[in-house]
């Protein structure tokens, strides 16, 4: 009697067992294309450019160590901190902007207001226009002379407006100018609203029933509960502005034919454009690896500072579980 | 704590000085009035490029401008096609577009159905790992990719711009597909299963169904960032036979500005030509559009 239960349970456990190993290998073959694809163009090549890194690499002779050679010439060369600054100059101010932009707008759409879907709909079109459209467009637009923008300003006065695309103090403001259209009606200001329609009504109406302005529901209730949406935000769009490349090259490259992209006086020369001249212009492959190599690490940097302030400012609901209303 | 706080402040609110109202109609003016500025902020430059791209070449540098071009000049939009090979760029734009669209939803879509439906080992771990490549900028593996390809001798050709589609499909869709199938209650495929259903057709004849939304979400997501790309073809192609529309724009530019005469309303009307699809397909699709940005952007 007991041997045969003791088998029983052993045969069962065993199946069991089997269908447990058998549902990991489907598992894992499910996964397999993301595995291999993880391998091919990601783990491998990050190894392999940290490698390139360390070695002298024009693409027509073999690459040649150089040990740190490469850092050492990037700390001392103008144009990385030149790209650098650019990119900072430019990530701090459109990333804001773009945040506070995109928040304006959802609470706006978030009125009881006609015609909503309407307006949700302009305010999404620049976002999904394609980069390369935005930026002759913009460029069009910004054009000092005849452009509609500067003949807008000088209807208020302003003239001669400023030389936009074409002026080292106005090149970077033209570009955020241009990216922030293409950006603040869009995903950003979606979740937004999402966020701003999940906050919840009871909590709302709790608060305007105790008497609290429609201004202090906005900082001590909706603002607290949109904090984890706007982390988020924040953190994918400082990542996003750092990696910006494709306005600034269309828009520098086209506007002064003989010059490379980046002008004028390197004044947009971003990081990524930097990297791609010294890559695919000049052909150093070394050190345009220890460009992207430590571009990886200024990222991580960034986000591991806002994960770390992120402690001070962003309010998860569960935190307070213990608080019900 | 938060909770605790807005009482307390709330009843300061009340015991002071009560808050001071507009009159209604005075809001709801200024609220329109702030919408319409904005519509004019997004709509203006876009309206603005469509004019420009119907009037004459004398018509687009009046000063002052006009919005309006005196005749309809519908012939811009032929002339572009002869002017440089634009066909050509379209139809690569298309060929990458699709067969890139289709390896990113077939992989992704499996991949996903691994991380959501089976338990192994290492599952969680790899998720993670899977996510943290959200962050990982290109440029960082652009390099050996670049000389990947050139190793197996597919420099200007379409091929890089379509292959890695088919391995995983990317964080991005993956974790959308992962999301809507973690939706789908479990005692579906379970019934399935009991009846001696194969996972893979659990697969194809449950889940595909039912996830159509995140299929449709997800093509047009993958449409609009194959048809937008800029920086990898930029890399990878260089002969102009091959370039697709975004980087051959550019190239458009510099033919048309090499004639020396004025090409703006042609720029633009190539700019539009290239704009038009995108738009369409967002505005009919724009709910599952707007449906996966949330879904990524709450839980994510």
């Amino acid at each position: 009697m007991v041997s045969i239960q003791t088998f029983a349970r052993n045969w069962r456990g065993r199946n069991r067992l089997k269908m447990a190993q058998r549902e990991a290998l489907q598992g894992y073959l499910y996964i397999t294309p993301w595995i291999v694809g993880f391998l091919i163009f990601i783990l491998g090549p990050m190894l392999v450019s940290l490698f390139l890194s360390l070695t002298e690499y024009n693409i027509v002779n073999s690459p040649k160590f150089a040990g740190l050679t490469n850092y050492y010439t990037l700390a001392q060369d103008p144009l990385f901190w030149k790209s650098l600054g650019n990119t900072v100059y430019y990530a701090f101010l459109f990333v804001p902007l773009n945040i506070i932009g995109s928040l304006g707008c959802a609470l706006l759409l978030n009125q009881k207001i006609r015609g909503r879907s309407f307006f949700r709909s302009i305010f999404f079109l620049p976002s999904v226009t394609p980069l390369v459209a935005t930026a002759l467009l913009w460029m069009w637009i910004l054009q000092p002379q005849v452009g509609l923008l500067n003949y807008l300003l000088s209807l208020v006065g302003i003239t001669p407006g400023p030389g936009w695309l074409g002026s080292p103090a106005w090149s970077k403001p033209a570009l955020i100018l241009m990216s922030s259209w293409g950006a603040i009606g869009g995903g950003t200001m979606l979740i937004f609203l999402a966020g701003l329609q999940g906050v919840a009504r009871e909590l709302q109406e709790a608060a305007e029933v105790d008497g609290a302005g429609s201004w202090t529901r906005f900082w001590r209730i909706t603002l607290p509960m949109l904090s984890p949406t706007m982390f988020f935000n924040i953190v994918l769009g400082l990542i996003g502005a750092f990696q910006q490349f494709t306005l600034a090259y269309v828009a520098t490259s086209l506007s002064g034919q003989q010059f490379p992209a980046g002008g004028p006086l390197y004044s947009t020369l971003f990081y990524v454009l930097n990297l791609y001249q010294q890559g695919f212009d000049y052909w150093q492959m070394g050190y345009a690896s220890a460009l992207a190599w430590v571009f990886l690490l200024i990222v991580l940097i960034f986000t591991f500072i806002q994960l770390g302030l992120a402690r001070r400012w962003v309010y998860y609901e569960s935190d307070s579980g213990s608080t019900k209303w | 704590m938060v909770a605790r706080e807005i009482q307390q402040q709330s009843k300061i609110i009340v015991l002071g000085k009560p808050s001071p109202h507009l009159p209604r109609w005075a809001m709801s003016t200024c609220l329109y009035g702030i919408l319409v500025i904005l519509t004019i902020c997004f709509g203006l430059p876009f309206l603005w490029t469509i004019m420009t791209s119907l009037k004459t070449p004398a018509e687009i540098f009046i000063f002052p401008p006009k919005l309006l071009p005196d005749v309809v000049q519908w012939e811009n939009y032929v002339e572009i096609w002869r002017l440089a090979p634009l066909a050509t760029f379209f139809l690569n734009s298309v060929v990458v577009t699709v067969f890139a669209m289709i390896g990113q939803l077939l992989s992704a879509c499996l991949v996903a159905y691994g991380f959501s439906r089976f338990r192994f080992p290492g599952r969680d771990a790899l998720f993670v790992v899977m996510l943290g490549t959200l962050m990982l900028p290109t440029q960082v593996t652009i390099i050996p990719t670049f000389l990947l390809f050139k190793f197996l001798g597919m420099l200007d050709s379409l091929k890089p711009l379509i292959i890695p589609a088919y391995f995983g499909g990317g964080a991005f869709a993956i974790f959308l597909f992962r999301q809507f199938f973690l939706t789908i209650p479990k005692e579906f495929d379970e019934a399935a299963k009991m009846d001696g259903a194969s996972s893979l057709w659990i697969l194809t004849h449950i889940m595909f169904p039912l996830a159509k939304p995140a299929f449709i979400t997800m093509a047009v997501f993958s449409f609009l960032g194959n048809w937008n790309e800029y920086f990898l073809p930029l890399i990878f192609l260089n002969s102009p036979e091959k370039y697709t529309l975004a980087i051959g724009l550019t190239y458009y530019q510099r033919v048309l500005m090499a004639g020396g005469h004025a090409t703006e309303h042609l720029m633009m009307a190539a700019a539009m030509v290239m704009t038009l699809p995108s738009l369409l397909l967002f505005l009919v699709l724009q709910n599952y559009y707007s449906e996966g940005i949330i879904m990524s952007g709450i839980k994510g």
